[in-house]
């Protein structure tokens, strides 16, 4: 369907779908948005890496691809370091890279491929400095081999490998933070995001575009699947994660940091207002969400500080 | 222009670089392992002095990441190149399969070095002879001037085929020793080795496209037949590429196996990479003692040469392979695959395998003297003593 010239001037974010239909996400998959938004922001000037995860499925089987950009696919550890050999091959060879009118090359993984089995790999990219996109888009587990945990799964979380049953064993650590580590190679861009704020998210593309070095977001993205929720509630779900401070929303610019909402003055809404949409914390005790509760604010007071301190 | 050689002692680590610099390069992915590491220093001596231009360095944290750059940058169709050894190789093993799987004409050049445990530095052919199966060529230089020709050889044979390659140069008897090595002037390499046109590239993007993605059942099995097409390819262009080459500076490399002396010989020895310097002048000093012998020097192992190895067996009454490597519950790897070859074929000269030199183990003209003798008596009673002879056993 075309687009009016003068709708497509109101609009907040692209028009233009180089995510064609067709594409075998499951319903409501948070991370086939994702890919979606991404491909709006930077066109079909990109180049993706992609490794074994869930958008190896949704991109398609030989012959057929659901991105109209280049994309490679790539083994699950890495993607950090394939991205850093394109964007090389583009500069041996000449071409801009980033930038308004450059080549925008995109790692573009699941957060087991990044926070575990792909770490070295990110940390190699980030550090050496290469002008390139890696975007993590965290669903909280593996959910390609079947919904496993990663390090990024939460607290009192079902997976497959850390089912609740009678013992009643539940995963008992904290998600990971990976932003902390990814800001810690001091890099002049990182960004939370998530799929039910599109227009933050791809203000956030655009500035990771624009500004030179590696750049990371960690996407948050809702896996009806894996997580036990109505196939129609991933934004909601996306959105009580921000307004929860769950999942909050903020920006790591040249040592500053920005908090983009919720509110730093409104208290966050409680958590279990984001646990109980999923079937995957059904396991949980009241103790249990507690203690996520508290791990949530104790993040949450972290970050406001850091924004306060280094805003 | 008329091919005046540039003469430079180096080492076979240097010879390499200097290969790499001479095809033109274009990313180059390091990572430090003992005794491949000076390959790597050299060339970013190169670009500190600002010797090559458009070279890209990533100074990647791993092996498995320096395959995985490589692959990137192939992919976006520059020409790429990496080295590494022994645990280094075997780090990036599953990155060997994405790159032949990807059709990705990178070059590695490969240190042969022993694998730990126990640790050690020194030659053994095993690390390189694990990566039997993952489509990538390899070529085994017996010299540093056959590193260096080598390199130029396999860009040149990879890009025709879309396939990898691997040159392989054994531990410090050439990684660290100084040989004089004859370099092509530049402008000739050129000629020799033009810019790569890859055979797809992904920075097209008005027609985009998706390569590695998910093959199923119907699909998988008729990419795995083109590997191997491209194999069986690599074998014409191999001789065509080394007959140019010979053209060109005077050195052929038209033959899979190199023949030393076997026109009329009872018996040969066949191995590859270095030992085979020793072995040919074992062959000389056995001649000379009347021993009807000579040496069969196999350069490319992927392709494997068949047809020559062949017309080599259908001549001679035995064939004593030299295995500086060992596949754990079988036997001496090229042994394995020669005898393999011949099964179906009228030439079946005696075969035997000695397993020498492991992890550095010191091999000497007076080894291949003692190997000569057994084989003279084996012919003579016309039947093996053992079949796999660890001949530097400790008893
Ligand atoms: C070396 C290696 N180990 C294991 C696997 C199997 N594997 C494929 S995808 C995957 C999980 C991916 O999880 P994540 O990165 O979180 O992405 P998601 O599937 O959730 O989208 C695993 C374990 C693999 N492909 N490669
Ligand atoms: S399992 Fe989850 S992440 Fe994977 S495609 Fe389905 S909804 Fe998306």
């Amino acid at each position: 369907m075309e687009i009016p010239e003068n709708v497509k001037k109101r609009l907040s974010i692209p028009a233009e779908e180089h995510f064609y239909a067709g594409h075998t996400a499951c319903q409501g998959c948070g991370a086939s948005l994702g890919l979606r938004y991404v491909l709006k922001a930077y066109g079909k000037k990109t180049i993706f890496a992609i490794p074994a995860c869930c958008s190896t499925i949704i991109a398609g089987p030989w012959p057929y691809s659901a991105l109209n950009a280049n994309l490679f696919h790539t083994a699950f550890e890495t993607t950090g370091a394939v991205i850093g050999g394109i964007e090389a091959a583009l500069k041996a060879k000449g071409y801009k890279v980033k930038g308004e009118d450059g080549i925008m090359v995109v790692g573009w993984a699941g957060d087991g491929g990044t926070a575990d089995i792909g770490l070295q790999a990110l940390s190699g990219f980030l550090e050496r400095g290469h002008d390139a996109v890696y975007i993590m888009y965290d669903n909280e587990a593996y959910m390609n081999t079947g919904i496993q945990r990663s390090s990024s799964t939460p607290y009192g979380a079902w997976t497959t490998n850390t089912p609740g049953g009678k013992m009643h064993f539940l995963e008992k650590r904290n998600k990971k933070k990976v932003i902390d580590i990814v800001i810690a190679h001091d890099i002049p861009y990182a960004a939370t995001a998530s799929v039910a704020y599109p227009e933050d998210f791809i203000r956030k593309l655009k500035k990771a575009q624009k500004i030179p070095g590696p750049s990371f977001i960690q996407l948050f993205a809702p896996c009806p699947t894996g997580w036990r929720s109505p196939t129609d509630k991933s934004i909601e779900l996306a959105r009580l994660a921000v307004q929860t401070a769950y999942f909050p929303l903020f920006e790591y610019e040249n040592g500053k940091y920005k908090i983009n909402m919720p509110s730093t003055k409104k208290e966050p809404k409680p958590i279990e207002e984001f646990l109980k949409l999923q079937g995957r914390f059904k396991y949980m005790t009241k103790e249990d969400v507690e203690i996520l509760q508290q791990w949530v604010l104790h993040e949450w007071e972290k970050l406001k500080k850091l924004a306060e301190v280094f805003g | 222009m008329e091919y005046k050689p540039i003469r430079k002692v180096v080492s076979g680590n240097y010879a390499a670089a200097y290969a790499a610099k001479h095809a033109r390069v274009e990313v180059v992915a390091a990572y430090p392992i003992t005794p491949q590491t000076s390959i790597i220093e050299k060339i970013a001596e190169f670009i500190a002095n600002g010797e090559v231009e458009n070279l890209q360095y990533v100074p990647v944290e791993s092996e498995h990441s320096a395959m995985a750059a490589c692959i990137g940058a192939s992919a976006a169709g520059a020409r790429a190149f990496t080295a590494t050894s022994a645990q280094g190789l075997a780090l990036m093993h599953e990155m060997l399969h994405w790159a032949s799987g990807a059709r990705l004409p990178i070059v590695m050049v490969d240190v042969n070095r022993a694998m730990a445990p126990p640790w050690s530095v020194w030659d053994d052919q095993t690390d390189s002879l694990a990566q039997r199966d993952t489509g990538w060529m390899q070529f085994y230089a017996e010299n540093n001037q056959e590193v260096y020709d080598g390199v130029l050889m396999a860009f040149k044979v990879a890009e025709t085929v879309n396939l990898p390659a691997m040159v392989v140069e054994s531990a410090f008897i050439l990684s660290h020793t100084y040989d004089i090595v004859e370099m092509i002037p530049q402008e000739l390499v050129d000629e020799f080795l033009p810019p790569r046109k890859p055979l797809y590239t992904l920075t097209d993007f008005d027609n985009p496209i998706a390569v590695g993605a998910l093959g199923g059942p119907n699909d998988y099995y008729e990419f795995r037949y083109k590997i191997e097409k491209a194999m069986d390819e690599a074998r014409k262009v191999i001789k065509e590429v080394g007959k140019e080459f010979g053209e060109m500076f005077g050195r052929d490399y038209s033959q899979m196996i190199e023949l030393y002396r076997t026109d009329d010989a009872d018996f040969v020895f066949m191995g590859m990479g270095s030992l085979m310097g020793t072995v040919k002048q074992a062959v000389d000093v056995l001649r000379e003692e009347g021993y009807k012998v000579g040496a069969a020097k196999v350069r490319w192992f992927r392709p494997f040469p068949k047809d020559e190895l062949y017309e080599l067996a259908k001549n001679v009454e035995g064939i004593a392979v030299l295995d500086r490597n060992f596949s754990f519950g079988q036997e001496g790897i090229l042994f394995n695959e020669a005898k393999g070859v011949l099964y179906n074929t009228d030439a079946h000269p005696i075969m035997k395998n000695y397993i020498v030199g492991l992890g550095g183990r010191d091999f000497t003209v007076n080894d291949v003297k003692k190997i000569a003798e057994n084989m003279k008596a084996i012919i003579e009673k016309g039947e093996l003593d053992v079949e796999v002879d660890w001949y530097h056993l400790k008893r």
